[in-house]
Order: structure tokens, then sequence, then C-alpha cells
């Protein structure tokens, strides 16, 4: 089997419609990097280059026949990948644009439950432009925006241009009460850095290096962890003050939830837990996260997952002085929280 | 002709590695097809090369790009390619495009009936041109995963997701739906036109008799099933996917329901492509870990054809005879064999 680094990085790129997902591609494509990009995209015509590797798909959606009812793929893909393999060695990297109303999550899902994929490409990261004029509507009344916003690791804020400051302020607020743990780059016309959007490595195990929220790495030193237990739920979307100008949204049906402890937590409770969990929320759960202290171990542990599918490993021994704290993740629709925080509590090690 | 098979539990295994000519073609094989007594290595880009016994090498071109598909009827090989071309190549080594995709979409599967007629899929549209050069074309609901032709009458298998369509290209009828969840790649029916097999996306195998449509369901494999022989007489289907070849018996009117398929020539590998003899109980298989064997499907009795190492083993196949038989990997080495 390949190594992680010889296989062929996949980004995904979505967005609803019209929030500029084709002038970002055509970006990627036209920038002088020397990379030879595969696209695979929906509508043919709308890229203005000339790229040999233009494959046009059907975003046929099959369910699996494991009896895991969200456990969904990208047929087309797959009988894609089996095709650019034979092409292995004249492209760098693939990318997949997904139409406006597409749920990221089988393309990524085809990335695990696939063989013979999974032997030849990784998911790099999921990359969702979204429109800073419109956004705040969308996330009101097009349940794929919202997905496609959660599933993110990285977000391109575009047509920053067109809304004031206040409104920025507001649709960045809104992102961030459904997804705090993206990277969010404000552009106008998708002017973004392409190290920014492309080779992140989101799903590489070995680049779970920390999972805080983006605005605290962005120098902002308040804790803007949402820890909701903290307070009642009142999901009025009535944003909540804190005293710092920024606004807090608590989106009504979309949150992440972070789970955090500085004791050991026992992996014979843990791994149990989790698996049970992703199995029977899977559905609600889009995507988790977690570095982990384990009693009696000196490695860190992490691991991710999509919905229902989870991969982790042993990824280096804790460092002298380093904080051996346990991060759990998740974002996700409508999700259990109390019986999340109460199962994790059971796990730690008393 | 080949009587010195090993014993299955003997302690060492015959070695015929010596009588092999290695003919490295230095680049990666999709499949191998024999036209008379030369092997037209199809590769997985570009070039058909052929190979005569004596391990003389010609090349030809072929495809702008990657070659997705490729089927044979022992008189022509017709590919399919990224580049939207469907392009036959006959015995002699000449190639002529039979079509091209109005839209350059990729031609995914290709298929050949006995009397010249072709069948080609593009996404979810399947055609079928006959020697007169009509044309006709059928859309099914999904991408098409792979295309059969009935060996009677004028009849194409479709699969796709969901299950097998059943055409008849020359008749007004309603196509046939069988049924099935799951995604369905490869199909293929029985040399007697009793059972239809497809090979699906997740590690197993359906069945159809199609008397009645009765399901067969062949499961268990560790891998996806990516290939698949009738032995001579169609008395089994060899199948790839595990560690050992997976053969289905279909010799009774039930097929192999409520049977155990036979299990032979188990390696530490995984295997990667099955080739049954035309004429004799024998079968050649190629492993991912490079090993080419011939086993006998009596017993599993084994013979070692190439040694381990390299890339996986990605054609087989005999001539129409039975007294050559072709190999290629997926890094480009090759080998022909004469009993």
């Amino acid at each position: 089997m390949a190594e992680a680094s010889q296989k062929i990085p996949v980004t995904v790129l979505t967005g609803y419609l019209g929030a500029g997902k084709t002038t970002l591609l055509n970006r990627i494509l036209s920038e002088n990097h020397g990379k030879k990009y595969a696209v695979i995209v929906n509508e043919f015509g709308e890229i203005g280059i000339d790229n040999d590797l233009i494959i046009g798909a059907d975003e046929e959606v099959f369910e699996m026949n494991n009896g895991c009812v969200c456990c969904t793929v990208r047929g087309d893909l797959v009988r894609i990948m089996d095709g650019l393999m034979k092409r292995k060695g004249k492209f760098d990297a693939i990318i997949v644009e997904t139409t406006g109303l597409a749920d990221p999550a089988p393309v990524a899902q085809t990335f695990f439950v696939d063989e013979d994929v999974q032997k030849n490409a990784r998911l790099d990261a999921v990359v969702t432009v979204a429109d800073a004029k419109w956004l705040s509507d969308r996330l009101k009344d097009a349940p794929e925006a919202k997905n496609q916003i959660a599933f993110a690791d990285v977000i391109v804020l575009n047509k920053t241009d067109l809304v004031s400051k206040p409104e920025l302020a507001e649709v960045e607020a809104r992102i961030r009460g459904i997804n705090p743990y993206a990277k969010l780059h404000r552009t106008e016309r998708c002017q973004v850095g392409l190290t920014d959007v492309l080779e992140r490595g989101a799903f590489d195990l070995d680049r779970i290096l920390e999972i805080e929220p983006d605005f605290l790495e962005a120098g902002d030193d308040h804790d803007h962890d949402h820890d909701h237990h903290h307070h009642g739920h009142d999901h009025d979307h009535h944003h909540h003050d804190h005293g710092h100008g920024l606004k807090h949204y608590h989106d009504e049906d979309m949150q992440s939830l972070s789970l955090r402890s500085d004791k050991p937590l026992d992996p014979t409770k843990f791994m149990p837990w989790l698996q049970q969990l992703v199995a029977t929320e899977g559905q609600k759960i889009l995507r988790s996260k977690g570095i982990l202290a384990f009693t009696g171990d000196d490695d860190r542990y992490v691991f991710q997952g999509v919905h229902m599918m989870l991969e982790g490993d042993h990824q280096r021994q804790w460092k002298d002085g380093e904080k051996r704290e346990s991060r759990v993740v998740f974002i996700g629709r409508d999700l259990p929280e109390q019986a999340i925080r109460d199962g994790f509590e059971q796990c730690i090690t008393s | 002709m080949i009587d010195n098979f090993d014993a299955p539990d003997g302690p060492s295994i015959v070695s015929i590695t010596d009588r092999v000519k290695l003919t490295p073609l230095g680049s990666g094989v999709g499949s191998v097809h024999f036209l008379g007594d030369r092997a037209f290595f199809v590769g997985a880009e570009e070039t058909i090369a052929i190979v005569t016994a004596d391990g003389e090498i010609t090349r030809t071109e072929t495809h702008f790009g990657a070659i997705l598909c490729a089927a044979s009827d022992g008189k022509r090989i017709v590919t399919g390619g990224d580049d939207g071309k469907l392009i036959a190549i006959d015995a002699k080594g000449e190639t002529s495009t039979i079509a091209t995709d109005a839209k350059r979409r990729w031609i995914d599967n290709v298929a050949l009936h006995g009397d010249g007629t072709v069948a080609w899929s593009a996404g979810k549209t399947a055609f079928v041109r006959n020697p007169k050069g009509e044309e006709k074309t059928f859309e099914v609901p999904s991408t098409v995963g792979g295309l059969a032709f009935a060996p009677k009458g004028l009849r194409l298998a479709i699969a796709h997701y969901g299950g097998v369509t059943l055409w008849f290209p020359n008749m007004a009828a309603n196509p046939e739906f069988l049924e099935w969840a799951g995604s369905h790649l490869a199909v293929m029916f029985s040399p007697d036109n009793k059972f239809l097999v497809t090979a699906m996306h997740e590690p197993a195998m359906h069945g159809w008799r199609l008397a009645d449509n009765r399901h067969m369901r062949m499961s268990g494999y560790p891998g996806r099933v990516r290939s698949m022989s009738w032995s001579a007489g169609g008395k089994g289907l060899a199948t790839s996917g595990a560690d050992s070849v997976i053969v289905w018996p279909f010799t009774s009117k039930d097929g192999p329901m409520g049977k155990e398929p036979a299990m032979l020539a188990p390696m530490p590998a995984r295997v990667a492509v099955v080739a049954c003899h035309p004429k004799n109980d024998i079968m050649a298989v190629g492993y991912s870990d490079g090993t080419v064997l011939m086993v006998r499907l009596e017993d599993g009795a084994e013979i070692l054809v190439r040694r381990t190492g390299g890339a996986p083993v990605s054609g087989l196949a005999w001539n129409a005879k039975g007294t050559l038989l072709a190999f290629g990997s997926e890094d480009g080495d090759a080998g022909i064999l004469e009993m």
C-alpha cells in the first residue's frame, strides 16, 4: 500500500449556488504553480482553462449495502478514480467540485470506504466557498448551505466587498456558530493563497495537532469555546453579547460540541463509547476529531471521523512538559449534548 | 500436455518459470488478449504491445490518454478510452476508430457479440452498433458499470446501480430489469445462457437464474471482485478478490445456490486476475504480489509460472487453442509461455 505521502491529495470544493466555486477553481488552474490538477466537475464548459484532465461527473450518490443507512458514497467518483489511476504520474492532485446543493459527506466517505480509492488517494480537505452577502439568508432557508459550512475544513468567505463591516461580522458569527474550527479566509473574487486551500492535510491523522477554534489561533485570547452547558439553552437565535464585540450565534440545529479532560481517559471505556456513539448518532454527527490521553499510555492517540466512519491511531509520544489533555470535537445536527457529555465523563479515569 | 502438477500438499511446488519468455514492456498492462498466436497487451495508456510466442514485440498507438476498457472476440480487440474514442485493432495490428463520443465522454465499458455487433457505454448511456453500422442507444438510471452480450440472441446485459437491465436492441419489447440493491460493476452470462452474474462494488458477487430470476448471493470476499472467468464448459466460475481463487460451482440447475465454493491456490497475497484454460480444467492465476500460478481445478494442484515479486499481475490470457499463456503486470513486466 502506498504511503500517505505518495497518495494523491484530493480537495473537495463545495459551496452554495453562486458563491464563487468556479471562480476559485479557475484561479487555482490559472495560477502559475507548476502543478497539474485533475478536476472533476459537474458542468462542462464553466471552466475557462484548457485542461486535458477535466472530467464530467454525474454526482450519483449510492447507498452502500453494508446495512449502515447513512453510509453513502459517490459511485461515479469510484469509477472516475479507477480511470484516473491509469494516468497516474500525469497529475499531482485532484479537485472534486460538487454541485451547489450537494452534501459533502458522500464525497468524503468515498475516500474512506472504497478500498481501491483509498489505496491511491487521500482526502486533503473540504473547502467551502461562501457568499458573504447571501450566506446568512441561505443558512436560514437552505439546509445544504449549512451542511457545507459544518463540514468544511476551510471556508472561503467570498464577495466581502459587497457587504459592510457589521454585515461581515454578522455572517462570520453565524459561520462560527456552526463551525468554529474551520480556517476562515475573507476574500474578494476568491483571492486566496493557494496554500490556504490546497495541501491542507485536514484528514491526515499526523496533522491533527491541535483542535482549537480558528479564531483563537488568530490571536484572540478570549475563550470562545462554546461550552453551552454553562448557561441555559434558549435556541431563539438572538445573539449573546459577551462584552467584547464578537457576536455569538447558536445555530438552531447545527452545533459544534467540544469536550475536554485534564485527567486521562480509560481506553477500554472510551473506544466502545465512541463507536457506540457514532453507530447510533452517526447520522447527526457530520465530523468528529479528537486528541486523546489514555491511562498508562505515553502516546497521543488521534482520531477523526465522518458520520459513522472513524479512523484513529497512535500519533506520537507526549512530549516532556506537554499538557496531557484530551480534546474531542463533534460538529453535527441536533446533537444530544447532555448525553454526549455524560458519556464522555464516564470514560474519564477516576 | 501439462501433467507435471505438484501434489497439492507437497513440500515444494513444480516450477516452469525457466520456460517463460519474459517480455518486459516498460509500461503498465491493463489487460491481455490473444488474436491468433500473438498476445496483445493493452496498456493502461495509449499503446498496445503485440508479442509473439518468441518474445518479439511490436507496438501500436491507439488512444490519446488512458485506455479504460477492452474486449476481444478472438478476431479483434475493441478498446474504449478517456479520449472518448472506441478503437478496434485487428489481428494484423491495424487500428480503426469505430466511434467518437460527441461530448468526448469517457468510454467506460465495451462488449463484443459473436456476429460483429459492438456495445459500449459512456456515463448512463449504452450504445449498440451492428455490423451494418446501425446504432441504437439505451439510457439506464445510473452510470453503466458493465456490459455483456448473452451467448444466444442479441441481448445485452447492462449493469448499473440497483441491478441489471437486459435489453434486446432489435426488439420493441420493454427491457427486463433484474433488481438487487447495491452498485453492480462487471457482468457476465454463463456460457449456457442460464445464469447472469455481477461483481459488485462491495466485496461480493450477485447472480440470477434467468429462468425464474432467482437470486444467488455470493459473498464473503475480503476485497472487490475484479476478475471472473468461466472454466471450460462453464462448470465453475473462478473469481479474484480473496487470498485464494474462489470457484463457484455451476454444474447443477441451481448453480451455486446452497453450495460452498472451492477455495484453491491460497497465497499470502490477494488474487488479482484469473483466466481459465479454454479446454482443460486448469486456470492461470495472477496475484497482487506478482506471482503467477497454474492451478488444476479438480484438486488445486499448482505449478509456478512466475515467481513472487514486483507489481500486481493485471493481465492474463490463453490463446484459443490453449497452447499459449500470456501475463502482464501493473509495472509492465510481461511474459509468454508455450505449453
